[in-house]
């Protein structure tokens, strides 16, 4: 099995008495391209700014490549940060700003300007050396960020949320520009963001973070198809959890209806949290075709399908649907089994923060 | 339309109380006693006493200004780094605190501390060491002026310390560079606009101050300040003190001048 390139074993931090971090333990390949995803406050930033070495964790180890970096300094690692106000020295033009890295390390004139226009091509702003940084647009000025901190040759880079500050169709655009650096660059991108979208697009493997502590790592199609727990369920996409109870295996009753579902495994009678994917549940005007009748109670048009809320059994559904059904209209709700995730509730408020393979 | 109404007051403060005084100072600098046209007011700074007086004016001003950079710089530095917690405040207010009691009565406390049998010397007495003889010394003076002019040398450093970003600090520290580079490459020359300002701020009020001077230099040691203010006072000849005045103005703008355009054809890469 090939050694991960960073480690981090068991880092813990607080700020102020609040836990950030606890007890993380993290591995990071080589020419990976993993999302740290969760809301504010998951400790998503504060992982990052101890891999980078602007924070130093109050417990644990960070290894880079084998070797123990957990106090070495920002300037003696062998990685680079993009930060997600860009950061660019106001003080100088492009070429001194992408230029800065090298000219610390004493590289001679001939490979700086080489690389900086290197660099420049790389990011599509060919010909900007000399502009300054008040005449870049956002867009501009984070893909010179992107240049100055590849310039160095890092083996990897750290993204702290750097489309944050971007509209949507630029940053869909950045999104595409990132993932084709990364092959082109062939280094490990450790990205951070809060945006599920983001993190779908690009990642390699996604880390959900929540409350200092992780909630799964996978492929964006394991995270997105098997969500673990409930707060994964819910903060990747849209959900419908409900309450259910595990009757047998293959078999849950929800809102008072028995239906058959593929996980077995819990139990008999077990209370356990339903998960349905609003883009799994099917409705139909024959409201005897499905296993709960319900009413539509709002409807918006989302440009590539409507979503809208239906009442049923007690719950509010949400669902999307290629398909519209009028506001008041009387429906019949059907899943498919193998759309229905079953999960564990948490036996308590805490323990909705702990990482599942505890 | 209502803008420029709005502005007719400043206008006519800034006529009444700069425009206006600045005219009869070049006027009665430029005339004598008859109203006749004479360079002669402004020539009298060739006298040897005079030159004296501007020449130590320059050179104590200048020291004054040199050592409130080098105080300030650092506890400019402290401030934004506990503004970070957001305990500056309080460090601030602290530093501001005696500039809200009279200027003269601080420096008369100066005159206290620093005298023969005063504060220092009672102090140093008291450990086995020698007198010190300050008061009424160049040093004393200088003292003086550094005491009372440090915060309009601190509070332009601090603001545009506290503008840069963390951000670009840990972009350079990100980029290899050490504690010392970081603050030659970024950190010094984003605040050059403080400094410069800084200095305006200390080295005018320094060169043509006469009370300081006059406290802690016990009316022995002149400035260029205590001549112009004697022409006006003791003998009363508003043409002589007008025209030195000119020549000291001159000296500002040459100086002034001179910051601006450093700091233009540096644009901070000159550090």
């Amino acid at each position: 099995m090939q050694e991960p390139l960073i480690r981090l074993q068991d880092v813990s931090k607080s700020f102020d008495g609040d836990i950030v971090l606890d007890e993380l333990n993290l591995e990071i390949k080589e020419n990976e391209f993993v999302t740290l995803l969760g809301p504010s406050g998951c400790g998503k930033t504060t992982t990052l700014r101890i891999i980078g070495g602007f924070t130093k964790p109050d417990a644990g180890h960070v290894y880079f490549d084998g070797k123990d970096i957990t106090n070495l300094p920002p300037n003696k690692r062998q990685l680079n940060t993009v930060f997600q106000k860009y950061a660019l020295f106001p003080h100088m033009n492009i070429e001194e700003n992408i230029a800065f890295g090298l000219n610390i390390k004493r590289k001679s004139k001939e490979y700086i300007r080489d690389k900086v226009r290197y660099a420049l091509k790389l990011v599509n702003l060919d010909g900007y050396e000399t502009r300054e940084v008040t005449s870049l647009s956002g867009g501009q000025q984070q893909r010179i960020a992107i240049a100055r901190a590849i310039v160095n040759e890092p083996r990897v880079l750290l993204l702290d949320e750097p489309l944050g500050a971007l509209d949507l169709k630029l940053r869909q655009d950045m999104q595409y520009e990132l993932i084709r650096l990364k092959n082109e660059l062939g280094i490990t991108f450790i990205y951070v963001t809060h945006d599920q979208e983001e993190a779908l697009t690009m990642s390699d493997r996604i880390v959900v973070m929540n409350q200092g502590y992780i909630q799964q790592m996978g492929t964006p199609e394991n995270i997105y198809n098997e969500p673990e727990n409930a707060f994964v369920a819910d903060f990747i996409g849209d959900s419908n959890i409900i309450d259910g109870l595990m009757i047998e295996d293959r078999l849950v009753q929800i809102c008072g209806v028995k239906i058959p579902c593929v996980d077995s495994g819990f139990g008999c009678n077990k209370p356990v949290d339903v998960v349905i994917r609003p883009e799994d549940v099917e409705l139909s005007t024959d409201t005897s075709k499905g296993f709960l009748t319900g009413r539509v109670t709002s409807l918006i048009f989302k440009g590539v399908h409507y979503e809208m809320e239906v009442i049923a059994g007690g719950f509010e559904w949400l669902v999307q649907s290629t398909l519209c059904y009028p506001v008041d209209s009387e429906v019949g709700i059907s899943v498919k089994p193998e759309n229905i995730q079953i999960m564990n509730k948490p036996e308590s408020a805490d323990e909705k923060a702990v990482t599942p393979d505890a | 339309m209502r803008k420029q109404l709005a502005a007719g007051p400043y206008l006519i403060w800034m006529i009444g109380f700069t425009v206006i005084p600045l005219i009869l100072i070049v006027y009665y600098g430029l005339t004598d006693t008859t109203g006749a046209f004479t360079l002669n007011n402004i020539m009298a700074i060739a006298e040897p006493q005079r030159m004296a007086a501007l020449i130590r004016s320059l050179q104590l001003s200048l020291i004054c200004t040199v050592i409130c950079l080098f105080l300030a710089y650092p506890l400019a530095m402290i401030l934004k780094n506990l503004s970070r917690g957001g305990k500056s405040g309080l460090m601030i207010f602290i530093f501001i605190l005696p500039m809200w009691m009279n200027f003269l009565l601080r420096t008369m406390a100066w005159q206290v501390i620093l005298s023969r049998n005063g504060l220092l010397n009672t102090f140093l007495n008291s450990i086995g060491l020698p007198s010190v003889n300050l008061i009424n010394t160049n040093a004393a003076i200088v003292f003086g002026m550094v005491y009372n002019y440090l915060p309009f040398m601190v509070l332009p450093l601090y603001n545009v310390l506290v503008k840069i970003s963390n951000d670009t600090i840990e972009a350079a520290h990100d980029l290899g560079a050490s504690w010392l580079q970081t603050f030659f490459r970024v950190i010094l020359p984003l605040s050059v606009p403080g400094i410069i300002s800084g200095i305006t701020m200390v080295f005018v009020p320094a060169l043509t101050t006469f009370v300081i001077s006059d406290i802690l230099g016990g009316g022995l040691i002149l400035l260029i300040g205590n001549v112009i203010e004697q022409e006006f006072t003791f003998t009363a000849n508003w043409h002589l003190g007008s025209g030195l005045s000119l020549i000291l103005m001159i000296f500002i703008l040459f100086s002034m001048f001179l910051i601006a355009k450093y700091d233009k054809e540096g644009n901070g890469t000159a550090f």
